[in-house]
């Protein structure tokens, strides 16, 4: 297990997770920033994601899309606000409409990718999200609902262990 | 009192319950209510002295909670006392553990790439 800390929070509805991994940080950095490499893994195999406009600059708009299985499109977008090569990454998250348009009627989150090079010539990778609603969360989601369902029934339990009643 | 978990799909299942549920926690005063709520039970009166708003403003957010189910409300004495719905608040737990969920997915994925490729080579 690559994930060293995931950190939750209810209130601010937050999710932060911190994974380390061995590769040095400018390679780490292309998982992100060459967009073959990022559609090897933003996607599950059962929704893979294909990016069509990608240019991490600010203000620049990244599009892609996931294909269910039934073949239907998804369409996302990320908005970027922030970029530092190749330790810094932040993106307002977005949805599209059919024809992979930003949708304004849609809830959007921010993510914020670090890089921060470890003593063992390794990379720690922090993810931070931020969601404005219990909405904008859901909608993520349902972006690949199949593995969001599954995942979920196995996962709830132990949060909820830990949930004050 | 028996207090069922809802799960992602009995949420999902009914799209009314969701939007009330989701709007109500939309706002931050709101959000803020639910939190007050969650440690004490208190009178309206009491939660509304906590905002620079009208007692009839925290009425009206608490009865948006209310439908959403968010809160309860009961009487006692002359003081309608209102608590959290603890199932609600489990609701944004499950939302989160799933998103963890996907994250840890994609970032075992990420670990393959980098093991599979680890120049970066990619043409």
């Amino acid at each position: 297990m690559t994930v060293t800390s995931v950190e939750k929070d209810l209130d601010a509805l937050t999710l932060t997770l911190t994974a380390q991994f061995d590769a040095p940080v400018e390679r780490t950095w292309l998982l992100w920033a060459d967009p073959r490499q990022l559609e090897r893994w933003w996607g599950p195999p059962t929704y893979p994601a294909t990016f069509v406009e990608h240019q991490l600059s600010p203000g620049s708009l990244v599009t892609y899309f996931m294909t269910a299985p039934d073949g239907t499109r998804y369409h996302g977008w990320w908005r970027v606000r922030e970029v530092e090569a190749p330790v810094a990454l932040e993106v307002e998250d977005g949805f599209g409409d059919s024809e992979g348009r930003p949708d304004p009627t849609m809830p959007t989150s921010v993510m914020q990718v670090r890089l921060t090079a470890t003593d063992d010539g390794g990379t720690r990778v922090t993810i931070h999200s931020t969601f404005p609603s219990l909405d904008a969360m859901q909608r993520q989601l349902d972006m690949g609902m199949e593995e969001g369902l599954t995942l979920a029934v196995g996962q709830a339990d132990a949060v909820l262990a830990g949930t004050p009643a | 009192m028996v207090v069922e978990d809802p799960s992602l799909d009995d949420l999902l299942a009914d799209d009314d319950r969701a939007d009330r549920v989701f709007r109500a926690l939309a706002d931050a005063t709101r959000r803020d209510i639910v939190r007050r709520v969650h440690r004490e039970e208190l009178s309206i009166s009491a939660v509304a002295r906590a905002y620079p708003m009208s007692f009839a403003a925290v009425q009206k957010h608490v009865a948006v909670l209310e439908r959403a189910g968010l809160v309860t409300k009961h009487r006692q004495g002359r003081e309608h006392l209102i608590r959290t719905d603890a199932r609600t608040i489990r609701q944004a737990a499950h939302l989160l553990a799933s998103l963890e969920a996907r994250w840890r997915d994609r970032l075992d994925r990420f670990g393959v790439v980098l093991a599979a490729d680890p120049e970066g080579s990619t043409p």
